[in-house]
């Protein structure tokens, strides 16, 4: 099979970015807290710092890829979690009908009527800063597009042969969404849920960035830009860097997405011998 | 064990609810399976033929339910039964095969998992035994190399091939009613053929009643011993096969068995016209009174536009109903 760019440019830039993230205590040349020194404050890029260093003397290098973890856990995880909430809730709504489709539809307008990040914002604002209260609050605002395409997958694969035939042939409710429906519709679910781990760093960065995410002088992405936005005229390598960060983790979940969508179809699945 | 009735339908009445009212889709529809029998029926487009079948396994949505009538299973009522109960029998004791073998199969799952799945729900097989048996039951439906096809998918089977794994899955459990709604009408002719024979060998081996539903009178007839004529949601006739061809007995079976093509036969040839049933079926929300076959039937008499006929019972076996018949 021809392998195709934007999988391979997506898959490969999210990759490093897990690896630089798991990898990270061993690429980091410093600690990315405890290493302040403030005779290096504010270092441009150089051979000895390679990113730079910020305002305390931190080396960005190693800050960045701390705050790598931090924001793939986030992507990940609270992904997952919206994932899972999708599927449930739009999988038995469209295969159920009735009443619970009803409810389950009421629910999906509700959240999509307000901006997940405002919603988001106000679940960190209850449950305080911190990245459980991330991972909690992106994680329970972000569902409805996964529920919408469960649902509307489960509706019209409902009606399909085999999902009759597997009624005929004795299958339970349960049994029939987990082995007929839910593998049919898992290509297009992994491919929102690829994009939507994109836009959930973003918005890490951006609840990091208000000073809600995870705690300073802990190092994460959006806090980081936050910090940096002072300095942005005299030290731009500050922003530069987690900025790019960013930038090409979010790019690369987003061609990943693009390319499991292309290659998702059961129709190109060859034989295995 | 031929000779004590498998499945017994009395007096089914289903009923079409498209909101405002109510209307009979099907109605005194009565006949009984022996086990091991083989029994047809047959009737064309919307004459309620598919809504029986799916009512006898328990399959009727909304609009369509049961109005009336009783379905017994080895004596047993099985028309109110709970949706567990229904599970039980479904695929287990009753087996259905479906017309389009294209849309039958999930098809991101492998055919050998999928046969391997009936053992596992209905045998409480492992699925290390199940794998086993599946390819057991590929090879029983004459799929060459079927430890190398377990593993394929469905589109990457032909039409016939696909209808014989259809046929393995609905067989897998060993039902003692397979029904097959239409199984050949997607398929080749010389498929069709062959798919039939094996269907029927595979029943005949293991005692499995079958109920073939159909348009196709000449299939029905060469399959089945006993088979029911539907028109407009009654059955109208049932007799042995050969009987029906030999002295069809109600005005619409004749004019069935006189538009069939003979082989040799003056229409065949293109010398004349073939014969044909002038008019058409009545639209379910305005059957006529009295026969719904009336409009169409050149016996008709007054009779006939407004008391519908009871079931008359012929000498040589079978019933008809009709007040004319031959």
């Amino acid at each position: 099979m021809k392998l195709r760019a934007n999988l391979v440019i997506g898959g490969s830039l999210f990759a490093l970015a897990i690896i630089v993230g798991l990898l990270a205590p061993w690429l980091a040349h410093t600690d990315p807290v405890m290493d302040a020194n403030l005779m290096n404050a504010e270092e441009p890029p150089s051979w000895t710092w390679w990113f730079g260093t910020d305002g305390q003397g931190r080396d960005i290098y190693s800050r960045v890829l701390y705050g790598a973890r931090v924001s793939l856990t986030v992507g990940i995880v609270s992904q997952l979690i919206n994932s899972v909430i999708g599927v449930a809730l739009g999988l038995s709504a469209g295969y159920f009908g009735g009443w619970w489709d009803d409810v389950v539809n009421a629910l999906t307008n509700l959240m999509l009527a307000i901006p997940s990040l405002i919603f988001a914002l106000a679940i960190m604002a209850v449950l305080g800063p911190g990245l459980t209260s991330l991972l909690i609050a992106l994680g329970l605002t972000n569902w409805s597009f996964t529920c919408r395409l469960a649902r509307a997958s489960a509706l019209s694969l409902r009606n399909q042969g085999y999902v009759q035939a597997a009624t005929v042939l004795g299958y339970g409710d349960l049994r029939i969404m987990i082995t007929q429906l839910l593998p049919n519709m898992l290509g297009p679910i992994v491919v929102i849920g690829t994009l939507g781990m994109g836009s959930a760093v973003l918005s890490e960065a951006a609840l990091s960035f208000l000073g809600l995410g995870v705690r300073p002088p802990f190092p994460s992405w959006g806090s980081m830009l936050s910090e940096a936005r002072d300095q942005i005229t005299t030290a731009p390598w500050l922003s530069l860097f987690p900025g790019l960060a960013i930038f090409l983790t979010v790019l690369g979940l987003n061609l990943l997405g693009d390319g499991l969508r292309d290659i998702l179809d059961p129709h190109s699945r060859s034989r295995r011998t | 064990m031929t000779g004590s009735p498998l499945i017994e339908v009395e007096d089914l009445r289903i009923d079409l609810d498209d909101g405002s009212r109510r209307v009979a889709a099907a109605e005194g529809v009565s006949f009984r399976i022996d086990r091991g029998e083989t029994f047809g029926l047959v009737g064309e487009s919307g004459c309620g033929k598919s809504i029986t079948a799916l009512a006898l396994i328990g399959l009727l949505r909304p609009p369509l339910s049961i109005g009336g009538g009783v379905i017994r299973f080895e004596g047993k009522e099985i028309q109110h039964l709970s949706a567990a109960g229904q599970r039980e029998l479904r695929g287990n004791r009753i087996a259905m095969i479906f017309q389009e073998p294209m849309t039958a199969l999930n098809p991101v799952s492998p055919v050998g998992r999928q046969i391997a799945e009936m053992f596992v729900l209905h045998k409480g097989k492992s699925w290390r035994e199940a794998n086993q048996l599946a390819i057991e039951a590929l090879a029983s439906v004459r799929v060459p190399a079927p430890e190398r096809r377990v593993n394929d998918y469905p589109h990457q089977l032909s039409g016939g091939m696909r209808q014989r794994v259809m046929i393995a899955i609905a067989l897998a459990c060993g039902p003692d009613l397979l029904i097959a709604d239409e199984p050949t009408t997607a398929l080749d002719v010389t498929v069709q053929a062959e798919i039939i024979e094996l269907m029927r060998n595979l029943c005949a081996e293991r005692g499995t009643a079958i109920l073939m539903i159909s348009h196709d009178l000449g299939l029905v007839a060469n399959v089945c011993r006993r088979v029911a004529v539907m028109y407009a949601g009654r059955i109208v006739e049932e007799r042995g096969s050969a009987d029906i061809f030999r002295a069809p007995s109600h005005p619409y079976t004749q004019g069935l068995v006189a538009s069939l093509p003979r082989l040799g036969s003056r229409a065949a040839l293109g010398r004349t016209r073939l014969k044909e049933i002038a008019g058409v079926v009545p639209a379910i929300t305005g059957f006529p009174n009295g026969c719904r076959f009336n409009p169409r039937c050149a016996q008709a008499t007054d009779i006939c536009r407004t008391v519908a006929p009871q079931t008359d019972v012929l000498e040589a076996g079978g019933f008809v109903r009709c007040y004319h018949h031959a």
